[in-house]
């Protein structure tokens, strides 16, 4: 049994929760094949997914960028805190990164709404299914996220903490793979 | 036998195995239709051959997951069944659910009657009144086991045996629901179909595994239920949207097919962690269990699913491919090795592992056993490999050059020989597993030099309590 015991202690030295991160190495799976297909179906036709790339808020996209990691620096920033004993100032800091994951979704949401303003929707272009499979589900995950963030600021025992800001890192990590490639990349 | 309840598995396990008898012959009878078409076509036509052939193989899978259910859970729980008279009204009223469901279809009695004929909608063809007695049925079973572990001990186990049999209930109840437009009722369908055995009854199969590594390796319960616990992480994040690889071409939206080739690509990450479980946990293991033959077949059932639901299933679930094979034989090739593999042995895993304890005559001849395990899996493989062939080619003449369906099928007779073959010695496998299982009374082998040196004298050998 020593090897056994050996060798979950390697998982155990995880921060937070294996079962967190076996779902975080599941979603990178998931959003990194969206991307490899997007990418692969971009081949066949780079003229018509540059034209519709340019009906992009790029401008609004950077900003949600912007907004995104700096609420994944609160989240970083609420363990310490919580460590340390400042309960009230690491619950302070969740609640922030939570506010801004509701900041992104806004921005987000405005942008999804002036796409249908236009009458784009997901049938438009094989760019704009891509477009509204990966953002979309994204944008599922940030809602997702910030109930979990909600969670631990109440139920706030460090691992829990640990486990909530890893979620949330992963939402912080697809989105800054999403948006150069199907924001920028020409 | 530690429970006096967990003699109600060996009923089940009884039905479930007549049951199964039935199933192949019924398999053997239409692969015989696919070389020599006209036969019975009068008096038994092939789409009711099919139909028994299915529906009786869903139904003694699920009273195997109940006879194993109502053997493991009393060891679990470290309790008795709640109600024993339960169990066995349940047992009844599914057996005449069955026989009722196979008259119904033999003699089509009472054609086109709401209630009691046929509903013709393919693996849920069962008369209402058949579909409400298994709602009924499963009613009975879920109150049965779950004050069972309620009132006892609750181990990570039986909480995720529970939620599979609880969700697999609950999803059945979409069998119900018929809606006439043929896109949302192909849609609903696959609810029942597709998040069956590709969702709820993987959880079933990792816990029933566990339970088997967790008796014959002697590994410790933690280290078994942190690899479950990952298993059916893998299995529902997989699973569930990988319903989407069915909605390719019913008429639902095409992003379908983008959801569907991926979640359905990672389909193959539960049954490869369940193989990997199942070597890791053998190789881990002290426990120099008797029961071999049950350790065989639970290894035999992580490897035939992984390459039957996993392998072949992803041979055609991308999109890209599927719009190709759609439909043909390769089809069929990943059906037959996917439930083999999956269902079929973890069933006659289990039931290896009970039957000696339920008989009371622990040892038994394993070797019978395990012959019928090659018997079997060698038959089903070959079969596997010959449908495969059959529908690369039928792929290729029908969907790619275009020719007639008929003119095809003529074309790929030879395949569907060697099939018939490869099925006579699947049937010749179960007979003697069947035989094995129900007939001698002693171990007949004696261990030969090396093995009883083996036994007396390894430092690892611990004999099992």
């Amino acid at each position: 049994m020593s090897e056994a015991a050996s060798e979950l202690s390697v998982l155990d030295e995880l921060p937070g929760d294996l079962m967190m991160w076996v779902l975080i190495i599941s979603e990178l799976l998931v959003f990194g094949a969206g991307l490899t297909a997007f990418l692969a179906v971009r081949v066949t036709d780079p003229v018509g997914f540059a034209e519709a790339q340019n009906l992009l808020n790029r401008t609004a996209a950077g900003i949600n960028t912007i907004v995104l990691v700096t609420s994944g620096f609160l989240a970083a920033l609420a363990l310490p805190l919580r460590e340390a004993g400042q309960n009230a100032r690491a619950r302070l800091a969740l609640i922030a990164a939570s506010l801004l994951g509701v900041l992104f979704l806004v921005i987000k949401g405005a942008e999804f709404a002036d796409k249908a303003a236009h009458g784009i929707n997901w049938e438009s272009h094989a760019f704009f299914t891509f477009y509204y499979l990966l953002t979309g589900f994204h944008a599922a995950h940030v809602v997702f996220g910030v109930l979990i963030l909600w969670l631990v600021a109440w139920r706030d025992a460090p691992r829990n903490i640990e486990v909530g800001a890893a979620f949330w890192h992963m939402v912080d990590l697809v989105w800054v793979l999403l948006f150069p490639v199907i924001y920028l990349l020409q | 036998m530690k429970y006096q309840s967990q003699k109600i598995a060996y009923a089940y396990f009884g039905v479930a195995l007549a049951l199964f008898a039935v199933q192949i012959l019924g398999g053997l009878l239409a692969g015989v239709v696919y070389v020599m078409p006209n036969t019975l076509s009068e008096l038994v036509p092939f789409n009711i051959i099919r139909m028994l052939h299915t529906n009786s193989l869903i139904v003694w899978l699920l009273l195997g997951f109940f006879g194993a259910a109502y053997f493991l859970i009393p060891e679990e729980s470290e309790r008795e069944i709640h109600s024993p008279k339960i169990a066995y009204l349940q047992l009844i009223i599914l057996v005449v659910g069955t026989l009722g469901v196979v008259v119904t279809y033999l003699f089509n009695l009472f054609e086109g009657n709401w209630l009691l004929g046929k509903e013709g909608r393919e693996f849920l063809e069962q008369p209402k009144w058949v579909k409400m007695g298994i709602v009924v049925a499963a009613l009975l079973f879920l109150y049965n086991v779950t004050m069972t572990v309620l009132k006892g001990k609750k181990t990570a186990i039986t909480n995720i045996l529970l939620l599979g049999l609880w969700a697999l209930a609950l999803l059945f109840l979409f069998a119900f629901y018929n809606p006439s437009n043929l896109a949302l009722d192909k849609m609903y369908w696959w609810y029942v179909i597709h998040l069956w055995v590709e969702g709820v009854w993987e959880l079933i199969m990792a816990s029933i595994l566990a339970y088997l590594m967790l008796k014959l390796t002697g590994v410790d319960r933690e280290i078994v239920e942190k690899w479950l616990y990952v298993i059916v992480a893998a299995a529902l994040f997989s699973g569930i949207l990988g319903t989407g690889h069915h909605y390719y071409w019913i008429g639902a939206p095409g992003y379908w097919q983008w959801i569907g080739s991926i979640f359905s690509t990672l389909e193959i990450v539960p049954f490869f962690a369940m193989m990997s479980f199942a070597f890791v946990m053998v190789w881990k293991g002290r426990r120099d269990h008797p029961n071999k033959a049950a350790l065989l077949w639970s290894l035999g059932c992580s490897v035939l699913a992984f390459f039957g639901a996993g392998v072949w299933g992803f041979l055609h679930t991308l999109h890209g491919v599927n719009y190709y094979s759609h439909g043909t034989q390769i089809t069929a090739a990943h059906g037959h090795l996917a439930f083999y593999g999956a269902y079929v042995c973890l069933n006659l895993a289990m039931i290896t592992y009970a039957m000696p304890i339920l008989k009371q005559r622990d040892p038994y001849n394993q070797v019978l056993n395990m012959a019928s395990f090659w018997l079997m899996s060698g038959g089903m493989v070959f079969m596997t490999f010959t449908l495969t062939f059959a529908g690369t080619v039928q792929t290729h003449m029908q969907r790619v050059i275009g020719d007639y369906y008929m003119d095809v099928q003529d074309s790929i007779a030879i395949f569907y020989w060697m099939r018939l073959g490869a099925g006579v010695v699947v049937f010749l496998g179960v007979a003697l597993f069947l035989y094995s299982v129900f007939m001698p009374r002693r171990e007949m082998v004696r261990p030969g030099p090396i093995e009883r040196h083996r036994l007396e004298d390894d430092p690892d050998h611990i004999p099992a309590e």
